[in-house]
């Protein structure tokens, strides 16, 4: 089995999608870069899944993309409304909830 | 012999209606307390008449009780044991034990109600007319109506609660009545004083009845079937022997702390003299017949107690006959340095209260329940006669040595009176003050307390010397201050009502008057009703008061009544247990208090009296006149000469021979009066014993309230809001301190929160990897 | 028994009438504050004569069992029931906890503290009837924990609400102080409930139970409790929030606060403390016995050092529970007598001293000490009110407040057998020394309160031209909120007041109630 293969793409992936969230200041490109981070841990499961040849990772991998789906939605309706206030997206300015 | 006993024995004791309800002597009076709080100020005159009605139907009563004791007594035969007519109804239980209330009559209690009545019904009497229009007219009769009834109900009690009850009663009305006018700050200060001084002597009582209610209860439960609050379970267990002695004497040294506070004995009397503050008709009743009675009381009732407890023939000395001793000196000496004729007034009750203390310490039982009985009288007409004074001549005022002088020709019936109750309380032959203080003394004398006869001796003398000393102040010389008509706008106007302002002194109306004349004729005759000197027919009051020293025998049949409150109840009259055995035991047995009764119950201590010997009592009688005579002479010399005196008084001075000297500094002004007594005897004790009072005695009570608030503001600025509080608010400020420490990393910036995220979870990966390789 | 348990729905009933009662007031607008009184007042005597019907309903020879009792499932998983009953220690509290209620609504009728809306205020207060009932009714622990929380929050938004300038800080403190206290009670509820063999959280079962506990273990079980149950009394060292909460609280809930939460700690001690960890309480009662006169001294040095009447009364409080938990340490049935008595005799008598508080406050805007005085004179009736409860509170013979003082010194001298006697005597006598501070600091703030003339301040110089015959104040505009008492206040003070006299003279009618209950419980622990 390809498992090494499938494992380093996901790695990469993730490494990306952790890149995009810390330092991409555009929520709408920090949303995509979590989708990317979700979508490798789903490379993840199906590569176990296959290898193991249990349905288990399968169903988790359809979860995580129903819930990615949701998330996006709501992420994007809560971009929606802050840009609606604020007219801007960048996250380094929205620190409201400095303590 | 044997047949005769027996007859005495079913000789059934007579009882009567009276007798049977004395309980409801207090009850009337309490009633009529309610009534005038609620009604008073509607009746025609304002609820004083409730006062004045329900004390005299309690006098009525008590007199009605008395006379069918006097029966019972004279029913009864000289052996046998008189029984207290008790009655107890179930007031509260606890612990499975019930604790009654109810009446436990006595000669005691009777000679003390009659004496209570008959002066709380003059002295109301008597303030009708003294605080007509006063501004709390009504509550001034409420709160003496509920201080009569607090005193009765105390001398009633069948237990220590009910006593209790009474007692702080009591001291709730003194609060109230020495503060009547508590406008003026000296007099509600002097009532909190006065509460607050009894108070610290109730600590006494609430411990002495705790330790002999566990100390008795069972075995009077098992004995008597009553609890060990009861007054006749707690002297009958005393006598038993039974009683460990650590435990009676703790309970009896308490108690008589408490005795100590309310009978204003030293070191405790400092409140007394304040008390004076109150109306004079409320000294008038605090000083004779209630409130400092009811220590004196409280030690007579529970004698057996005291007697076992304290050691009471055991030895030379104890603590009763010690602070009695030391109150009569103390106080008589004090007496000198008065002004004010309520305060030498005031100190010589605290000397004869000394005496009753100091007899009852001594084994003279008798006598000093006796001195209680004619105190009351001569008192309350001095304390009335003071204020008929204050009332008609010296414009409220009590200064003898500023406002009164010469006032024997203006108030005749006034002057009379005091003169004789004077004579009374120097216990001059006939008075009645002759037959119970000189009978203390001599009792005290004969029972070994030789000391303490000597003291009695000295407060004699020195009693008569200050009476008459204040005698001559007030009645004799030219009229001075107030009684001369000098205006007085300094005076406080709580009398209110000035309609004399503009006359000169006068007698009092027939109110003040007849109360007067009611009480002096009893100073004078009420000897009479215990005359030791004439013979034994004459000794009444010992007949009829003085517990007998019988050893009840027949316990079981106590005990198969259970309740013998109860059963009193249903049977008063055949209380008294069989005493055909009783006869034959009681003489063949020791007599009770010296050693334990093989079998039987004894309910008082055997006591001795001392016979009578004119020559004893001539002793004392001259001593008092010789004391009277020198008091005299100095006070006429002071005052006769003083007109006279600033004239060529330097040049007599230089001029005299030494061998006038002495009399010549006799002459020396009015102001050096209290020097001419510094160097008298008398006065650098009472120099010294009043600045003991003032400073060390009321130093301690003042600086312990002043330390007690200084602690107290320390320890709650310091340990309650610091340390305490501290460590509540200090938990909130810990957890403040270590938010605000973590406060930068809230940075609000997802993006930091990410990298945190992501860092952390690099480093627990790690942490994971590293542990499980 | 059959009669008993027919009529077992009255508790349920009393308990949770003022429920039904806020949900009527509820769908009334907010805007209608005479109408909302008038439901509320409703609700609470018609509370209040359930509790009348249940007291003639019960039966008074067998106190000492659980009457009324019902039983049912509640939350099966936890094997918690809804189990109530009554006896004679929880009758009269429950009793006292409705009249109360019924007073304080009565006194709020023209007395609502700002900011107003009564709605809001007489729900709370509604809502605290219930759990003040139902702790006293529960059997079982979890229901107790329930009913003894939920009593928590009316009062903290009471205080927190209505209360005076620092209430922010007072309500916080009493709410999270209780809290934490509460928090270790549950854990030890918890640990008896599985040590003893997670059975059940019934009262009787776990009492039944308890005592098979490892000493060791039931000190460490006792602990909790006792830090939860002290802090609502609260004793010596966990009072600190009473003085706060008392000072900035609404006059009704001082008067609730006073009269019925800090019994909820002593009850606690009686029922479930002491009589599930009998050998954990012998081995405590020295030290509660020790705090409990530290409190009786220290409350009143705490007065004597105040300033402010209201504080001053809150530290008493201290002062007073101290008797009642002294007599609770002694673990004699003696002692737990007083010490039930003296809760009631506590209740009614601080409750209605912070009644007249609250009143001098209404008409003086001030509790300072310094600034009052002459108080006779202005209003005399409410003065002559004062005085009285402050001599009903330092113990005076024939009124309520001796008889729970004077036999709690008493019992102290003679504690269960296998307690120090010599320890507790001490006790008595330091405990007896409480008395005399207690008439000191109370006579010592009626003096200054009452007695000499007013303040000029509130208009005390008019007093200085009358002739002696009337009291001043009533002629003077300047001043028109000073007056005597209204008719409010006689109607809801008057009840109080007669109790206080009643239970004084004749204290049998508690004692023969409390008597065999304690003596139940006393049993428990072997007295």
């Amino acid at each position: 089995m390809l498992v090494n293969q499938f494992l380093i793409l996901a790695a990469v992936l993730f490494c990306i999608g952790v890149y995009g969230v810390i330092a991409r200041r555009n929520a709408v490109m920090v949303l995509m870069s979590i989708e990317l981070i979700l979508n490798s841990v789903n490379i993840n499961f199906l590569a176990f899944a296959l290898r193991n040849g249990s349905v288990d990772g399968h169903v988790f991998a359809l979860y995580i993309i129903a819930v990615a789906a949701a998330e996006v939605g709501v992420g994007l309706a809560l971009v929606l409304l802050v840009y609606r206030n604020r007219k801007s997206i960048a996250l380094d300015e929205l620190s409201e909830m400095k303590g | 012999m044997f047949a005769e006993a027996s007859t005495v024995a079913h000789e059934a004791l007579s009882s009567g209606w009276f007798l049977e309800h004395a309980f409801l002597i207090p009850v009337i009076p309490a009633v009529a307390f309610a009534l005038i709080i609620f009604f008073g100020k509607k009746l025609p005159m304002k609820g004083s008449e409730l006062g004045v009605l329900s004390m005299v139907a309690s006098l009525v009563f008590s007199v009605g009780a008395a006379l069918q004791w006097i029966n019972r007594v004279n029913g009864a035969t000289e052996e046998q044991y008189i029984d207290p007519v008790i009655r107890s109804w179930t007031w509260w239980n606890s612990g499975g034990f019930e604790f009654g209330i109810g009446q436990h009559i006595d000669g005691l209690s009777l000679t003390i109600l009659v004496v209570v009545a008959f002066i709380s019904s003059l002295v109301q009497i008597y303030s009708l007319e003294y605080l007509r229009g006063d501004r709390r007219y009504t509550h001034f009769f409420a709160s003496l109506t509920l201080f009569s009834a607090g005193m009765l109900n105390m001398v009633v009690a069948e237990n220590m609660i009910q006593l209790i009850l009474g007692w702080e009663i009591m001291g709730l009305c003194s609060f109230m009545l020495i503060g009547h006018w508590w406008e003026e700050g000296a007099n509600s200060r002097a009532a909190l004083k006065a509460f607050f001084t009894t108070r610290t002597g109730d600590i006494g009582l609430l411990v002495g009845t705790s330790v002999l209610f566990f100390s008795a209860n069972s075995w009077t439960q098992e004995n008597l079937g009553v609890s060990g609050f009861s007054i006749r379970g707690l002297s009958a267990w005393a006598l038993t022997g039974d009683p460990s002695h650590a435990a009676i004497t703790v309970g009896a040294v308490a108690l008589f702390i408490a005795c100590i506070g309310k009978s204003g004995q030293f070191p405790l009397h400092t409140w007394l003299p304040d008390a004076m503050a109150g109306p004079t008709p409320v000294s008038s009743l605090l000083h004779s017949s209630t409130m400092v009675v009811a220590g004196v009381f409280l030690v007579a009732r529970l004698y057996p107690v005291f007697f076992e407890g304290m050691n009471i023939f055991g030895s030379g000395v104890n603590l009763i006959t010690l602070i009695g001793g030391i109150t009569i000196v103390i106080a008589a000496a004090l007496a000198f340095v008065q002004t004010d004729i309520k305060k030498v007034l005031a100190y010589s009750t605290v000397s004869q209260l000394g005496y009753m203390m100091m007899g009852l310490g001594a084994g003279a039982w008798m006598p000093a329940v006796f001195h209680i009985f004619t105190h009351a009288f001569f008192k309350a007409c001095l304390f009335l006669a003071a204020g008929s004074i204050s009332h008609s001549a010296s414009h409220h005022s009590f200064e003898m040595k500023k406002d009164m002088g010469g006032l024997r020709k203006f108030m005749p019936i006034t002057f009379t009176t005091w003169i004789i109750s004077t004579l009374a309380l120097c216990g001059v032959f006939p008075f009645a003050g002759f037959f119970s203080k000189d009978e203390i003394i001599d009792n005290v004398g004969h029972n070994g307390y030789q000391v303490f006869m000597v003291v009695g001796l000295v407060g004699a003398f020195l009693t008569a010397a200050y009476m008459t000393r204040a005698t001559y102040l007030t009645f004799f010389g030219e009229p001075r201050g107030a009684s001369a008509g000098e205006s007085h706008d300094d005076h406080d106007t709580h009398d209110a009502h000035d309609s004399h302002a503009s006359h000169g002194p006068h007698e009092s109306n027939l109110l003040i008057t007849v109360p007067l004349m009611i009480l002096a004729t009893l100073a004078l005759g009420a000897g009479l009703f215990n005359a030791t000197p004439f013979g034994e027919s004459w000794e009444r009051m010992t007949k009829w008061v003085e517990p007998r020293s019988v050893v009840v025998e027949d316990m079981d049949h106590a005990a198969v009544g259970e309740t013998r409150g109860v059963r009193a109840e249903e049977a008063p009259v055949g209380e008294e247990p069989h005493a055909a055995e009783g006869e034959n035991g009681a003489h063949a047995k020791s007599v009770c208090g010296t050693s334990t009764p093989e079998k039987g119950t004894c309910y008082a201590p055997q006591l001795q009296h001392a016979p009578f010997k004119w020559s004893k009592a001539a002793m004392s009688v001259i001593i008092v006149l010789v004391g009277m005579l020198i008091s005299w002479l100095i006070s006429v010399q002071m005052y006769t000469k003083k007109a006279g005196f600033f004239v060529g008084l330097t040049g007599r001075n230089k001029l005299l021979a030494l061998g006038y000297r002495f009399l010549v500094n006799k002459y020396y002004l009015d102001h050096l009066y209290e020097k001419v007594i510094v160097h008298g005897i008398a006065h650098p004790i009472a120099k010294a014993a009043y600045w003991v009072n003032q400073n060390i005695l009321d130093g301690i009570v003042n600086g312990a309230g002043l330390v007690a608030r200084r602690v107290a503001g320390w320890v709650y600025r310091n340990v309650d809001q610091r340390v305490v509080d501290g460590a509540v608010n200090g938990s909130g400020a810990v957890a403040r301190g270590t938010g605000n420490a973590l406060r930068p990393v809230q940075s609000g910036k997802v993006s930091q929160y990410g990298a945190l995220l992501f860092a952390a979870a690099a480093v627990a990966g790690l942490v994971l990897i590293m542990v499980n390789t | 028994m059959d009669i008993l348990r027919d009529h077992n729905w009255v508790l349920s009933v009393g308990t949770f009438l003022p429920l039904a009662g806020v949900l009527v007031m509820l769908f009334i607008p907010k805007a209608e504050e005479q109408l909302q009184k008038a439901v509320a007042l409703i609700t609470a005597l018609a509370t209040l004569g359930v509790g009348v019907y249940t007291l003639t309903l019960f039966n008074y020879d067998r106190a000492g069992e659980m009457q009324f009792v019902a039983q049912t499932n509640w939350i099966s998983v936890i094997k918690s029931t809804y189990y109530i009953g009554l006896d004679g220690i929880s009758l009269p509290l429950y009793i006292l906890s409705m009249v109360i209620t019924v007073l304080v609504m009565i006194y709020s009728w023209d007395h609502i503290p700002s900011p107003g809306n009564p709605k809001a205020f007489l729900i709370l207060m509604l809502v605290l009837q219930t759990g003040m009932a139902g702790t006293f009714i529960s059997q079982d622990l979890i229901l107790f924990f329930v009913f003894f929380e939920l009593v928590l929050l009316p009062m903290y938004f009471m205080i927190g609400v209505w209360g005076g300038e620092n209430r922010q800080y007072a309500s916080l403190k009493f709410f999270l102080y209780t809290m934490f206290g509460s928090a270790l009670m549950l854990v030890a509820f918890l640990a008896l409930f599985f040590k003893t063999g997670a059975e059940s959280f019934a009262i009787p079962y776990l009492v039944e139970n308890g005592g098979a506990i490892a000493k060791n273990t039931q000190v460490w079980i006792f602990a909790g409790m006792f830090i939860g149950f002290a802090v609502k009394v609260p004793m010596f060292p966990f009072h600190t929030w009473l003085p706060d909460a008392h000072t900035q609280a609404p006059t009704q809930g001082s008067v609730i606060l006073a009269a019925v939460l800090l019994k909820l700690g002593t009850y606690g001690f009686i029922r479930i403390a002491i009589p599930m960890l009998p050998d954990a309480a012998r081995e405590w009662a020295p030290y509660i016995g020790l705090l409990a006169v530290i409190g009786i001294i220290y409350g009143a040095l705490g007065c004597l050092a105040q300033t402010d009447m209201k504080r001053l009364i809150a530290f008493s409080s201290v002062a007073h529970m101290g008797f009642v938990m002294l007599g609770i340490s002694t673990l004699t049935s003696f002692g737990m007598n007083a010490a039930v008595f003296g809760m009631v005799a506590h209740g009614l008598i601080t409750g209605m001293l912070f009644f007249v508080a609250g009143s001098v406050k209404d008409r003086y805007h001030t509790l300072e000490i310094a600034r009052l005085g002459g108080l006779l004179k202005q209003v005399p009736h409410l003065a002559w009110i004062l005085g009285f409860c402050v001599m009903a509170s330092l113990g005076l013979p024939g009124l309520a407040g001796f008889w729970g003082e004077f036999p709690a010194i008493l019992s102290a001298y003679s504690p269960l057998s296998g307690l120090s006697e010599v320890t507790f005597r001490v006790y008595m006598v330091i405990a007896a020394m409480g008395t005399v501070l207690a008439a000191a600091y109370l006579l010592w703030l009626f003096q200054r309160i009452a007695f000499g003339e007013p303040k000029p301040e509130f208009g005390g110089h008019t007093s200085d031209s009358h002739d002696g015959h009337d009291h001043a104040g009533h002629d003077d505009a300047h001043h028109s909120d000073i007056h005597d008492v209204t008719v409010y206040e006689w109607v809801a003070w008057t009840p109080l007041l007669i109790a206080i006299v009643l239970f004084g003279v004749m204290p049998n009618l508690l004692f023969k109630l409390i008597d065999p209950a304690v003596a139940a419980i006393v049993t428990q622990i072997g007295g």
